[in-house]
């Protein structure tokens, strides 16, 4: 009695978390999955097609999800080897005990807590074709040449994307890690300088091992949140210039609102889920491998 | 008075550099001039964009595209802003958003400290099993469950309400508020637990009585946390919300801009009035703000 007691307190404390939890991600996600196999338009009856939706992902010209998928990928790349080297660099500069050490870790931050809509309409501003800073900059030191409608011609738009990405969570990989950098104790530090490291070499053969775990977690962040990439896209090119900046989750709402294909819009949820996870996994066995 | 400035400035930083040897100032000055080169560039380049943002929401259209685009404002039209509240309708969005945000941190908060206690102090089997289920709200994206809940809302009629968005954000907040309300909790002395059972407690009482008045600490963390990701979430409310009368922020924002394609002062008005509020908080709470991203990531 006393035990079936302790359950069922132990029960009602969890109630509210299970409902959320459950109501508002798990369920759906099962029914994703499940909706994923259907042809179905959201109002007639839907029709069951097996593996069809993910076949025709991969390989329809109409729906772009190979591109979709590549831009992601490319925005990844960048993130892991240009945005979090910075970051880590940075990170082991603040670590180093330097003047006003404080005001810039903080003022490095900052972009990361304003919304991505404010950053997007900034950088819209900067990349105006007419009057943006940009091309006015490149006008007023005669490199007019090299003028673009940025987020509206095909070789740019992808880059337009990636440029304000990186720069906007690169304080945010850096906290992370200077957290970290700030966690190894100067004894070993000072112990590998008594024994003749430079401090680039201290950085590289003690603080960086130590922070590894630290830049595991990164490394997650960064690519799964290029896979989620949404924000920034749906300001900066909607997607365009003819499609050649989608990312999954802009074509996840317009199989929604422009196609109404829920059924492939739900497969293309899935994927993310699974891609996320798979992305997820495969890092942290990445690092464990060099750790053996 | 003078001098004794000068000496505390003189004295100040020799004693905070005492104790440590590894410092930069015993590099060779080149190397010197080039990290503080660097950082004070990097620097410049982060704080631009909020420069640039508050100067143009005060100009005129002909001086942003005439020969003042990144000077100080000529004339400061403050009436930039009162577009943008009364014709932007910035003001309405505003409330939206401060509605939706600190419901669904409420509600976060409420359910995390919970399922928490349940968690970390009651002993149970499952308890590791069920934490592990719980984070997987870490690794899952927001994304993956967007059709679904779109499907069900529209058809209950539920799409633009606040609660549309006030529940997935709570549940989107969920796991995070978990790992960070667990980092608070095992720290509380379990003593306290054994104690408040002799004298009677049971477990209701201990949460409420005991608990919970602990956790005042961890509530801020948590609070700013999930106040970001709620303040700043573009994408549910973009799906979600279609009428004017319930648009969070950045929606708003982005019918705006829709509306001013051509006078860029009331945007910017619109970009400044949802930003500096976040950035005001900053300066007073930065390490707050700071200690609250570490604790969510670093123990993930």
């Amino acid at each position: 009695m006393k035990k079936l007691e302790k359950g069922f307190t132990i029960f009602l404390f969890l109630l509210p978390a299970l409902l959320l939890f459950i109501g508002i991600l798990i369920a759906p996600i099962a029914v994703s999955v499940y909706r994923s196999l259907y042809d179905w338009d959201g109002f007639s009856k839907a029709t069951f097609i097996g593996l069809e939706n993910y076949k025709e992902l991969f390989t329809s010209g109409s729906i772009k999800f190979t591109v979709s998928l590549k831009n992601a990928l490319i925005l990844a790349f960048f993130s892991v080897f240009v945005q979090l080297p910075f970051a880590l660099f940075l990170a082991l500069l603040l670590g180093r005990k330097v003047k006003a050490e404080r005001s810039f870790l903080s003022i490095f931050f900052m972009p990361v807590l304003i919304s991505t809509v404010v950053i997007g309409q900034l950088w819209l501003k900067i990349y105006n074709p007419d009057y943006g800073l940009l091309n006015r900059f490149l006008d007023l030191v005669h490199l007019g040449n090299l003028k673009h409608v940025w987020v509206g011609e095909v070789e740019t738009a992808l880059g337009s994307i990636i440029v304000p990405t990186i720069w906007q969570y690169v304080g945010y990989h850096m906290l992370l890690m200077y957290a970290g950098v700030k966690g190894v104790s100067l004894d070993l530090r000072e112990a590998a300088m008594l024994d003749g490291a430079t401090k680039w070499q201290v950085d590289r053969y003690v603080v960086i091992p130590i922070i590894k775990p630290i830049i595991r977690v990164s490394v997650i962040f960064a690519v799964t949140g290029s896979l989620k990439a949404y924000d920034l896209v749906r300001i900066l090119t909607e997607g365009g210039p003819f499609k050649t900046t989608e990312v999954p989750s802009t074509l996840l709402e317009e199989m929604l609102f422009l196609r109404n294909r829920y059924g492939m819009g739900s497969t293309i949820s899935v994927m993310l889920i699974i891609l996320c996870f798979a992305f997820a996994l495969a890092i942290t066995a990445a690092f464990k491998d060099r750790e053996a | 008075m003078e001098e004794k400035k000068k000496m505390k400035k003189k004295e100040a930083p020799v004693y905070e550099y005492q104790e440590i040897e590894y410092t930069i100032k015993q590099t060779n000055p080149v190397a010197k001039v080039l990290t503080y080169t660097l950082l004070v560039i990097w620097a410049l380049i982060n704080l631009f964009p909020i420069y640039f943002m508050f100067t143009f929401s005060l100009k005129s259209n002909e001086e942003i595209f005439g020969a003042n685009v990144i000077g100080i404002p000529r004339e400061w039209r403050w009436s930039n802003y009162t577009s943008a509240m009364n014709t932007g309708n910035m003001g309405r969005y505003f409330v939206n958003s401060l509605i939706v945000t600190i419901a669904a941190i409420a509600i976060s908060i409420f359910a995390a400290l919970m399922a928490t206690y349940a968690l970390t102090r009651i002993k149970w089997r499952a308890s590791k099993l069920m934490n592990s289920f719980l984070m997987l709200g870490l690794t899952i994206p927001i994304q993956a469950s967007i059709v679904p809940i779109y499907v069900l809302l529209s058809r209950a009629h539920w799409l633009n309400k606040y609660s549309t968005l006030i529940i997935p954000y709570s549940a989107f907040t969920l796991s995070m508020s978990i790992l960070i309300c667990t980092g608070f909790m095992v720290d509380i002395p379990y003593d306290l637990d054994e104690s408040a059972r002799i004298d009677g407690c049971g477990l209701w009482r201990t949460f409420f009585a005991i608990i919970l008045p602990l956790m005042k600490p961890a509530l801020s963390t948590i609070g700013i946390y999930a106040y970001l990701q709620c303040w700043n979430e573009f994408m549910f409310a973009n799906v979600f919300i279609s009428d004017s009368a319930h648009r969070t922020l950045p929606v708003g924002i982005r019918a705006l801009s829709g509306a001013y394609t051509t006078d860029w002062g009331p945007i910017g008005a619109a970009l400044v009035i949802a930003t500096f509020p976040t950035l005001l908080v900053y300066i007073f709470l930065s390490r707050r703000i700071q200690e609250s991203f570490i604790a969510g990531a670093v123990k993930g």
